[in-house]
């Protein structure tokens, strides 16, 4: 009872610090920006997956092998090694130090651009040999028939898959922290450090934080399945 | 108009298509029969390249097919292709399975595109059906949209490989109607079927195949009654049966 005590103190006296942190006072941060860096990892991520998921297709060696190079070395890293990368490499290449946000997004989109390409790789070797005879015996080039009948088809059954994807990002962002980004869990630290006492509280309502947001997500994904099958089936009466 | 000449081709060490020669003119109607695993339908996927081959040259109106050089999309939406399995894009209306290609390659615009989609869909008896989409047809009304899909780009020879063997047998009619009216227009056809009565009312010859070999060249009456070589009786007297 205390405990719950607790918590709802916390979240009267730091909620909204947890939730957007200084903003408007100050730069954006908690929850908000956790979501900001889920969301935009996962869209800049998206065309450089796209042309992963094609190049890893590819029946060219010089296109498909690189790809499948840079794939399997993302792939084989942490996300934690690729923000420190990120966070030395990025200042010595560009000639400028970047912020800690901007080098989070760096390695998620690095680190993501990886596993949606195979996503998408997966999206594309699903759809039947057969289609891309059809589209290529009219007389439609190569990329005309990515354009118009396997792009649409993969990624519209790559949707969930996709979804999934951005709860992984969300759990990810967690790690910026060791960077001082201050997202949700450097919020919650932060918030900790002047607590001193309650740290079960507040890592409890940490914990929450992140449940509930990626069980929401994942309701989205069922019902995105859901959706995807009963269209499938309309087509198909 | 489609030449065969000494055309090898091997899986790993089968041999699929043994010397091919052959020779379809400009208006014929060709049947190509033979049991499963003769090489039927390799050889005239071989037509428009959907599968290459290791020897000899195939020339459709003078232009070497698997030859280096050769502008393949052009080639390719100068041959009609119709598959067992139709392939519409299920993502599209029939309406725009029909006019995808005449926009992309034939460059027509869109309202060029729907007015010759919809004149080839009323060919084939299906305007009504043209803003469903492909799976909520049956099987035979999908085969007619894949038939259309291939005339809209006014191909002058057409390749059909086993085009009702994917069917009920009750649709089966209504696509060979189609392509009866087709062979009627004149329209150079090569056409991988079983269908016997469908050969001998509109085929000018058919080509028997096994084991990758032409075996036996002969018109369609001659070919049913009177098969020649030992494999031609007995594939008769098997599809007589079936």
């Amino acid at each position: 009872m205390h405990t719950i005590l607790d918590i709802l103190d916390i979240l009267h006296t730091y909620g909204l610090q947890l939730l957007i942190g200084e903003f408007p006072h100050g730069p954006l941060g908690g929850l908000a920006l956790t979501l900001i860096l889920a969301v935009t990892g996962l869209v800049c991520a998206f065309p450089l997956a796209v042309l992963f998921g094609i190049a890893r297709t590819s029946t060219v060696r010089w296109v498909a092998w690189p790809a499948g190079a840079i794939v399997h070395t993302l792939r084989g890293l942490p996300v934690l090694m690729l923000i420190f990368w990120a966070y030395f490499i990025v200042p010595l290449l560009t000639g400028k130090s970047i912020s800690g946000t901007t080098t989070v997004i760096c390695a998620l989109v690095a680190y993501e651009t990886a596993f949606l390409g195979e996503v998408i790789k997966a999206g594309i070797q699903a759809i039947p040999q057969g289609q891309v005879e059809a589209s290529r015996s009219l007389g439609m080039s190569y990329f005309t028939t990515l354009r118009e009948v396997v792009l649409p088809q993969a990624l519209f059954n790559m949707i969930p898959s996709i979804l999934n994807q951005l709860i992984s990002l969300i759990k990810n962002t967690s790690l910026a922290y060791i960077i001082s980004v201050n997202e949700l869990t450097y919020a919650a630290y932060q918030v900790n450090a002047q607590l001193l006492t309650k740290p079960f509280q507040v890592y409890f309502l940490l914990a929450m934080t992140y449940f509930v947001l990626c069980y929401l997500l994942s309701s989205l994904v069922g019902l995105a399945e859901r959706r995807i099958k009963l269209k499938r089936q309309f087509r198909s009466l | 108009m489609i030449r065969f000449n000494n055309v090898n081709k091997w899986y790993g060490d089968y041999h699929a298509l043994r010397g091919v020669n052959e020779e379809i003119k400009r208006g014929e109607v060709v049947i190509v029969c033979g049991p499963s695993g003769s090489g039927k339908s390799t050889l005239i996927r071989t037509i428009n390249r959907l599968e290459p081959i290791n020897d000899g040259h195939i020339y459709v109106d003078g232009q070497d097919v698997h030859g280096n050089g050769v502008d393949i999309n052009r080639l390719r939406s100068r041959i009609g292709f119709v598959f067992q399995s139709f392939n519409l894009f299920p993502h599209m209306s029939v309406e725009r399975n029909v006019m995808l290609a005449t926009m992309r390659v034939l460059k027509l615009s869109e309202k060029a595109a729907r007015d010759s989609a919809m004149a080839l869909l009323e060919k084939v008896g299906l305007a009504g059906k043209a803003q469903s989409y492909p799976g909520q047809l049956s099987g035979g009304q999908q085969q007619r949209v894949a038939i259309a899909r291939a005339l809209a780009m006014k191909p002058p020879v057409m390749l059909f490989d086993e085009p009702t063997s994917a069917l009920d047998p009750e649709m089966v009619g209504e696509v060979l109607q189609v392509m009866k009216q087709l062979a009627a227009e004149g329209m150079t056809m090569v056409c991988v079927t079983h269908e016997m009565g469908f050969a001998r009312e509109v085929a000018d010859r058919l080509i028997f195949m096994a084991d990758g070999q032409v075996l036996e060249r002969a018109t369609p009456q001659d070919f049913f009654e009177r098969p020649q070589h030992e494999r031609a009786r007995k594939f008769v007297a098997d599809i007589r049966h079936a």
